[in-house]
């Protein structure tokens, strides 16, 4: 079962271009309707609770193995969804630096720049869109925010705790 | 704001780690927010430009780009060491606290009720996302065909929803042909 787990996030690992939220389909095909090891409703709300802490969301994984297998299912799916990724961006800089004398490379590197900074903006935007399901308050906050990111170099601590002050007050 | 930028410094391996653990910590819905904030503004282990093509290369590899970013920064300052220095760093503390929140769960069948908070944190996370990409996008001066790219990009995945891989296979082949074409290394009269 152990090792089932750590395939199937070993596979789910290599096809994450685009990080956690490109992966979701594949793991809800993979774990819900392939495997059967969780039902629907679970696997939103284990979606949920990742969210809830902090840090890269791909650790969604975590949650998903712990719930298949317990503590040894989340080793397993942790293992398995970061290590390869990592291996394969090792390798990746290691070609990058015997590469780097290339005229070719710097342009080319910075041609991936503008995609990554697009799909920044539109998981920005996303996040917004969800923010809106709590009505108009959180529109706010977020304009707020954006402004004091992108204009001053304040820490952003400022704006997400002024958020959860905001949240705690007007949304309860 | 002065546009020079500052003299990059190089990390040592505890710095490094301790940078890394603070943009896991922090990195409420937006570490890409964090890390950009800790690499380039805080502690300058990297330029702009450096940082952005880093995060682009992580970003078309499979995993989180944020992820893959701390596997080759950290390989570049300290090899391997460095790069599980830089890994461990992103992950250990939202991991013990998605822990505690499992545990939790399992205990009780919900989530603490902190909901409130958490909206409007995420709220506040959303904008802190939205204006780094703006910040980034200012700072680097892009290039009228890398802007158009860029909003292709967010076009795809906010509005249409197409998914991620799709985006990156299509617009990451036109985007390194333009920047190619505009360091004249594909042939014709590139503008300088």
């Amino acid at each position: 079962m152990i090792l089932q787990v750590l395939l199937t996030f070993s596979v789910l690992s290599l096809v994450a271009i685009g990080g956690a939220n490109a992966v979701l389909p594949e793991m809800h095909r993979q774990l819900v309707e392939l495997h059967g090891w969780l039902d629907d409703a679970t696997f939103s709300q284990l979606y949920a609770l990742a969210q809830a802490a902090p840090g890269p969301n791909i650790l969604v994984a975590s949650v998903m193995g712990w719930r298949i297998a317990g503590a040894g299912g989340m080793a397993a799916a942790t293992f398995g969804m970061l290590v390869p990724a990592a291996v394969l961006a090792w390798f990746v800089a290691g070609l990058m630096h015997r590469l780097r004398g290339a005229p070719w490379l710097k342009p080319a590197q910075g041609g991936l720049v503008p995609v990554a900074i697009g799909l920044i903006l539109a998981a920005g935007i996303t996040m917004a869109e969800a923010a809106h399901s709590h009505g108009v308050m959180p529109l706010i906050v977020v304009a707020i925010s954006t402004l004091v990111v992108w204009r001053t170099d304040f820490s952003p601590l400022w704006v997400l705790a002024g958020g959860g002050v905001l949240g705690a007050v007007f949304l309860s | 704001m002065s546009d020079a930028p500052p003299p990059t410094v190089v990390p040592g391996r505890s710095a490094l780690f301790m940078g890394y653990l603070k943009i896991g910590l922090f990195g409420f819905g937006g570490v890409a927010a964090w890390a950009r904030r800790v690499i380039v503004e805080e502690r300058h282990w990297l330029t702009e430009r450096d940082y952005a093509e880093v995060l682009g290369l992580g970003q078309v590899l499979p995993g989180p780009n944020v992820g893959n970013a701390a596997v080759m920064i950290g390989r570049r300052f300290h090899g391997l060491a460095g790069a599980l220095l830089a890994t461990g760093g992103l992950y250990c503390a939202p991991f013990i606290i998605l822990v505690m929140l499992c545990l939790f769960y399992d205990r009780y069948g919900q989530l603490p009720a902190v909901a409130p908070v958490m909206a409007g944190i995420a709220a506040g996370a959303a904008g802190m996302v939205i204006g780094t990409a703006f910040k980034m996008t200012g700072k680097l001066k892009l290039r009228p065909e890398a802007v158009a790219i860029l909003l292709l990009a967010t076009l795809g995945a906010a509005w249409l929803g197409l998914p991620l891989p799709v985006i990156v296979l299509i617009l990451a082949p036109v985007s390194i042909a333009l920047s190619l074409w505009r360091a004249g290394l594909l042939g014709g009269v590139p503008a300088r």
